[in-house]
């Protein structure tokens, strides 16, 4: 077995997301980093997969039959990705959500962002900066207030959840002139990887679900994949996809001006306020888990 | 070497690379600044750091008094770093201790100079150069460390700027130290002073600024310039390729100091008495209007606290007495507090002592600033309804929305024009300014009924003014429909009349303490006998700071701050003139 260049053990054993299987010609090596790795990976159009860590013997662009190769990667498929893991991994978290026949499922971006992960997960909980990073989008001042809401480390489910969230939005759906505010659920079941339940504006009794999942290239550096399960039968794919792109570019250059890059778990190291609240659960949910990769741990 | 250099001065920046409402990215020794002037011409070099999230502060957004961090719209103070507002609790006063780490500026010979660490000795003075007759030239950045670029700097040559096409001049090195060159050019009759300050940015990048003694015009002067950034650049190349044959040595690893321990937990309310911690001289005292006095108060040495829209300070006065006074301050004029005192010729003596004996010179003691009348800026319009001297919180507030282009409308009732104060700062609020003058109560409370007849959801209205005049108002208010939660409003004293004839007993929860309120003692006095330091400032029930939260029991309000709604939950108390009617009050004390 071959050292790997990670040593934290938390996130070895988890599984981790490669690329969306729609992004992947069948039949052809495609390779990516993860966890400071180059690993390869493949499938084969009928629902079988594979990844394995490279050699120079399979390059990207040559053409493989997944069921030759020796010596691979556990891999999943799951929520439209290719998983894999570099240790023992045991389940995935579920989104049952993914399993409704009338929602529409898109990869809506593959993104490299310079920052660890765990500091692209806070920035997915807050609801603080949609005034200021997204404008007149998500928020619009002078609505920029956080109003309470409850946090909750589920110990059963082992995850964050971020309940009654409310955020006043200008244009709260599409159909709308107006603003309002919008619902939000947060679940955070795994620490590179978050999901959230959105008041859809195609129905009402129903919540669209947006997850990030991050793939972590080194300590400081991610992939991050972003999963649409909405309800939406009037939008062209490009135009829903385009949304969270715009979303997401806006994050970026934010994200890569933060310092330092690994998130710091000293509750010391930066000032929280009531807002924070589920990032404030998060740090101290990693801290619990022993989580070393992506953080600088607290000094003990 | 980069040791010893942290307590020394160098240069990060060229003050051109200031401009109006930029913010400029600096470094030295491995450490990130946000380098930004105020409109006021202040110099600011902070650690480039939020410390919220820590995103960069030199990509927020200088607007001349205040640098707004990108990420969450918080607002820090020219000069003292300080933030004055966190937008996602509008309801709140920022802890005044949430303050950046700040760094020494100094303007000398074109450039911001600053260091890491707490300097030793001034600014560098150079013997031959001269404030406001040299030539700066452009920085040179160059990849390698700094002493290799200053001793490569020794060997520089360059032709006097009055012989820029000779080529044969002779260089003299005058002076030379570990991070500056000092080198005369002579030739014919002409001789150029250049000294180079090399800025260590890291461990392995350094700046070439060079400073000539003298001044040129016009051609000469691009000519002059064009011959350094030649030659030096020339030079940068060589030191590059010398520095890429040695082993590059590790970047200098960014230190992140760790916060105070009371600011890594959401801020509480800070627990000191009435103390006058700080020292102020007047440095100006004018008359703002007829009566009103306006006093501007300046700090004795360093920096005054930084201070919110809606604050205000006691002034402990020479007469023993003690007065509170909002700051009228706009944002960011963090360089004084600006207060107005109206003359009450039968009040206990606190404005006559302003008005007859405080002269411009005199040191008074006054306490930090204190905000218990904060200012959302979440309105979709805010309404100021000012009267008389209640005039300077809201004027603080006013001067802060305007600045962000935030809507509002000032209405500022006084007797009579001579009686409108601090006209400069009323004419900067341009055209949201309706005075209204000389209406008795009857034609005030018609005004007002027309100001307040329409509310719509998100708007907020600020009152302060005489007593008669805020009942008028928020019985008008409350009949117009605004809910209480948008009506706030600060009293200039409480003019009910104290009934101090019960007597109780007050446990204290998280003091585990009991005791027992007699007739004729507030329970603040009782707490503080017990040694219990509790914040207070008016200590007649108006200016809210003795705030304390009740558990249990019911409290028998006297004071003016609170409003009906948290009058009605119980569970609120002044702890200065409220009591019991209950026999026993259990406060989250």
């Amino acid at each position: 077995m071959q050292q790997s260049r990670c040593t934290d053990p938390v996130i070895l054993n988890l599984w981790h997301p490669l690329a969306a299987l729609v992004d992947m010609q069948p039949g052809v090596v495609f390779d990516t980093v993860l966890l400071e790795e180059r690993v390869s990976y493949a499938h084969d159009g009928q629902g079988e997969a594979a990844a394995w860590r490279s050699f120079a013997g399979l390059p990207a662009g040559a053409a493989v039959e997944i069921d030759q190769l020796v010596e691979t990667l556990p891999v999943k498929v799951a929520y439209g990705y290719l998983w894999t893991s570099l240790g023992t991994p045991g389940e995935l978290f579920p989104i049952p959500e993914f399993a409704e026949a009338d929602r529409r499922k898109l990869n809506a971006a593959t993104l490299g962002v310079n920052v660890s992960a765990p500091r692209a997960i806070e920035n997915f909980l807050d609801m603080g900066h949609f005034p200021y990073v997204h404008t007149d989008i998500l928020g619009a001042e002078p609505h920029t207030e956080v109003k309470e809401y409850d946090v909750e480390i589920s110990v059963e489910r082992d995850e964050i959840l971020a309940t009654r969230c409310r955020f006043y939005q200008p244009k709260a759906s599409t159909v709308s002139t107006e603003g309002a505010d919008v619902d939000y659920v947060y679940r955070v079941p795994h620490p590179y990887c978050s999901v959230l339940y959105k008041s859809s504006p195609a129905d009402e009794s129903r919540l669209d679900v947006i997850a990030i999942f991050l793939q972590p290239i080194d300590q400081e550096h991610v992939r991050a994949h972003m999963m649409l399960c909405v309800l939406d039968d009037e939008n062209e794919d490009k135009i829903i996809k385009r949304f969270q792109q715009t979303i997401f570019g806006q994050d970026k250059p934010i994200l890569e001006n933060q310092f330092p890059k690994r998130l710091p778990l000293d509750p010391r190291a930066e000032t929280p306020i009531r807002a924070d609240k589920s990032a404030i659960a998060y740090r101290r949910w990693l801290s619990q888990k022993g989580v070393t990769y992506g953080v600088i741990p607290a000094a003990t | 070497m980069l040791d010893q250099a942290r307590t020394r001065w160098h240069p990060i920046a060229a003050a051109h690379d200031l401009p109006l409402r930029h913010v400029f990215h600096g470094q030295l020794l491995g450490r990130e600044f946000a380098v930004w002037r105020a409109d006021d011409g202040y110099v600011n070099v902070w650690e480039n750091r939020c410390l919220h999230r820590g995103v960069r502060l030199s990509i927020g957004i200088n607007d001349g008094r205040e640098l707004k961090c990108q990420y969450h719209g918080w607002r820090y103070s020219n000069r003292t770093a300080g933030c004055t507002y966190i937008p996602a609790h509008p309801a709140d006063a920022p802890a005044r201790t949430i303050t950046n780490r700040t760094f020494p500026a100094v303007e000398r010979y074109g450039l911001v100079w600053s260091a890491t660490d707490e300097p030793q000795g001034e600014v560098p003075e150079v013997a031959g150069l001269a404030e406001g007759e040299f030539l700066g030239l452009r920085g040179i950045p160059v990849n390698a460390p700094a002493d290799r670029v200053v001793a490569r700097l020794r060997g520089y040559s360059f032709q006097p700027s009055g012989r820029i096409d000779g080529n044969d001049a002779e260089i003299a090195v005058e002076a030379a130290g570990d991070f500056s060159v000092a080198l005369r050019a002579r030739e014919g009759g002409a001789e150029t002073l250049a000294v180079f300050f090399v800025q260590p940015v890291d461990s392995n990048r350094s700046v070439i600024r060079g400073v000539l003694n003298s001044d040129a015009e016009g051609a000469a002067r691009l000519a002059v310039l064009r011959h350094h950034n030649e030659r030096l650049s020339k030079l940068r190349d060589a030191i590059e390729q010398e520095a890429a044959q040695a082993p590059a040595p590790e970047p200098i690893a960014p230190q992140f100091e760790r916060l105070p321990a009371e600011l890594a937990e959401m801020p509480e309310l800070t627990a000191h008495g009435r103390k006058a911690a700080l020292r102020v001289q007047v440095a100006r005292k004018w008359q703002a209007a007829d009566g009103i006095a306006g006093f501007e108060l300046k700090p004795l040495s360093g920096l005054l606290p930084t201070f919110q829209p809606g604050a205000h300070i006691d002034v402990h006065m020479p007469n023993g007495e003690i007065r509170q006074y909002s700051i009228a301050n706009g944002p960011g004029e963090s360089d004084r507090y600006v207060i107005g005192v109206k003359l009450e010729r039968d009040s206990k003596g606190g404005s006559v002592c302003m008005h007859e004996s405080v002269r411009e010179g005199d040191v008074l003691a006054i306490s930090e600033p204190r905000n218990n009348f904060p200012l959302r800026r979440d309105a979709v319009k805010t309404i100021f309804v000012a009267g008389g001297i209640g005039v300077t919180p809201l004027l603080a507030m006013a001067q802060a929305l305007h600045h962000q282009e935030l809507a509002h409308e000032f209405h500022y009732f006084t007797q009579g024009e001579s009686q409108l104060a601090f006209r400069d700062r009323l004419d900067g609020l341009k055209g949201t300014l309706v005075p209204h003058l000389g209406l008795d109560p009857e034609a005030t409370g018609a005004k007002l009924r027309e100001i307040l007849s329409v509310y719509k959801f998100g708007m907020h209205l600020y009152l302060c003014g005489p007593g008669p005049m805020l009942e008028t108002a928020r019985k008008i208010a409350a009949e117009a429909g605004w809910p209480e939660g948008a009506v706030h409003f600060e009293y200039f004293k409480n003019t009910n009349k104290i009934d101090d004839s019960s007597s109780f007993e007050v446990a204290l929860a998280r003091s585990c303490m009991t005791l027992k309120v007699p007739a004729g003692k507030t329970i603040l006095e009782v707490m503080r006998e017990a040694g219990i330091d509790m914040p207070s400032s008016c200590e007649q029930g108006a200016c809210g700071t003795c705030l304390a939260t009740v558990i249990e029991g019911e409290p028998d309000h006297q004071d003016v701050y609170l409003n009906d709604a948290e009058r009605k939950s119980g569970t609120k108390i002044m702890t200065c003139v409220s009591r019991a009617k209950s026999a026993r009050l259990v406060l989250d004390l």
